[in-house]
């Protein structure tokens, strides 16, 4: 009853305009969720429907978005003590929790169940278990309790592909877990790279990030290691023969470059160099990701065009 | 905040009123909705015609 009554003034007195709202969606998140996902719906050997393919992808991405809200709802409190997320709409007070509850919990239901109806439902209870192993796994369960957070909440990032050729087919490959494989090996290096850049930050909020459990030097290694396991996976698509020669040979050259970014961030561990080096790999492990999707969509794109005509 | 104006009806002390950031913000809220829900109409419409072919037009049983 009273819970009614605050949603109803709180509604009414907002001074949240539909943007506050876009940034609950986390619309960075959601951009490269889209990018994968799109790459995992063209990695299928079927016919696609462009409209229907539009529209799965929207929802997923919708999906997502929703994700990001209910994350942020649950995370006001440390996100108000780090001043990477203190700007975000509810820690400045612009969106109550309850409103970003509200809205999440709404378009996560929105979109499985539309993607039910647009694609199929193998593939609206893949992005349900994404939303769930994202807000439910990883921001409730693991993020405040064990470096290994980002590792296993990773796989919730590098589920899209999958969920982008379940979409498509209504069932999962092989080669669409191959394109999970990298983004879910990419994570730690990735957000372990800004751990160390911001390990106060996250002190400070009390979330054991690596770098503040294990420390640096071990930090560091990891990520190397880590590094060393991607690179292989990364040029895998073209072993094991499903992308071309092109691919091969970019992810072979993103590969090596990324690995020198991984030692360098290994080798040099004091002052602002190593801040540099860490910096660089944050910066370059999204660009390596980024270009390896984007050739895998120019060269999968080509063939879906080549089909539809 | 009871209004005793003879030409607008008399409002419980409760309600709110609201500033006028906020019945802009409510304003915009209210048409980012409206899209969306054309954007459903749109969304269900599409889907239909695709799914079930134009023949669903035709009616009848």
């Amino acid at each position: 009853m009273s819970f009614a009554a605050d949603i109803d003034d709180i509604a009414m007195a907002s001074e949240a305009g539909p943007g506050d709202y876009f940034e609950l969606l986390k619309p960075r998140v959601m951009s490269l969720v889209v990018f994968t996902a799109l790459a995992g719906m063209l990695l299928a050997p079927v016919h696609l429907n462009p409209v229907l393919a539009a529209f799965s992808l929207l929802l997923i991405a919708i999906g997502a978005g929703a994700s990001g809200a209910l994350n942020m709802w649950y995370d006001a409190d440390i996100d108000l003590l780090m001043t990477r997320t203190a700007g975000r709409p509810i820690p400045t007070g612009r969106i109550q929790p309850k409103e970003a509850l509200a809205f999440g919990l709404i378009l996560s239901i929105f979109s499985v169940c539309a993607l039910a109806l647009v694609a199929n439902v193998f593939a609206a209870l893949a992005l349900a278990f994404t939303i769930f192993f994202y807000v439910v796994v990883y921001t409730m369960w693991l993020k405040r309790s064990t470096p290994q957070n980002i590792v296993i909440g990773g796989a919730a990032g590098a589920f899209p592909p999958m969920v982008g050729y379940a979409a498509a087919t209504g069932s999962v490959s092989f080669s669409s877990f191959v394109l999970f494989a990298i983004i879910f090996l990419w994570t730690p290096p990735h957000f372990w790279a800004l751990a160390l850049l911001k390990s106060k930050e996250f002190a400070k909020a009390g979330i054991p990030m690596m770098p503040n459990v294990k420390g640096e030097a071990h930090t560091r290694l990891e990520i190397l290691l880590y590094s060393l396991v991607l690179v292989p996976v990364g040029v895998a698509p073209w072993l094991l023969g499903f992308a071309s020669l092109t691919y091969g040979i970019l992810s072979i050259v993103l590969g090596a470059l990324f690995l020198v970014a991984a030692i360098r961030v290994y080798r040099i561990d004091q002052g602002k160099p190593a801040e540099v080096a860490a910096k660089q790999l944050f910066a370059f492990s999204i660009l390596y990701l980024t270009l390896l999707f984007a050739e895998f969509i120019a060269e999968f794109g080509f063939g879906f065009a080549a089909r539809l005509f | 905040m009871a209004n005793n104006n003879d030409s607008t009806p008399v409002v419980p002390d409760r309600a709110l009123t609201l500033t006028p950031a906020q019945l802009k913000s409510r304003r915009a809220r209210n048409v980012a909705l409206a899209l969306a829900i054309g954007f459903l109409v749109i969304l269900f419409y599409a889907v239909t015609i695709i799914k079930l072919g134009p023949g669903v037009l035709k009616g009848g049983v």
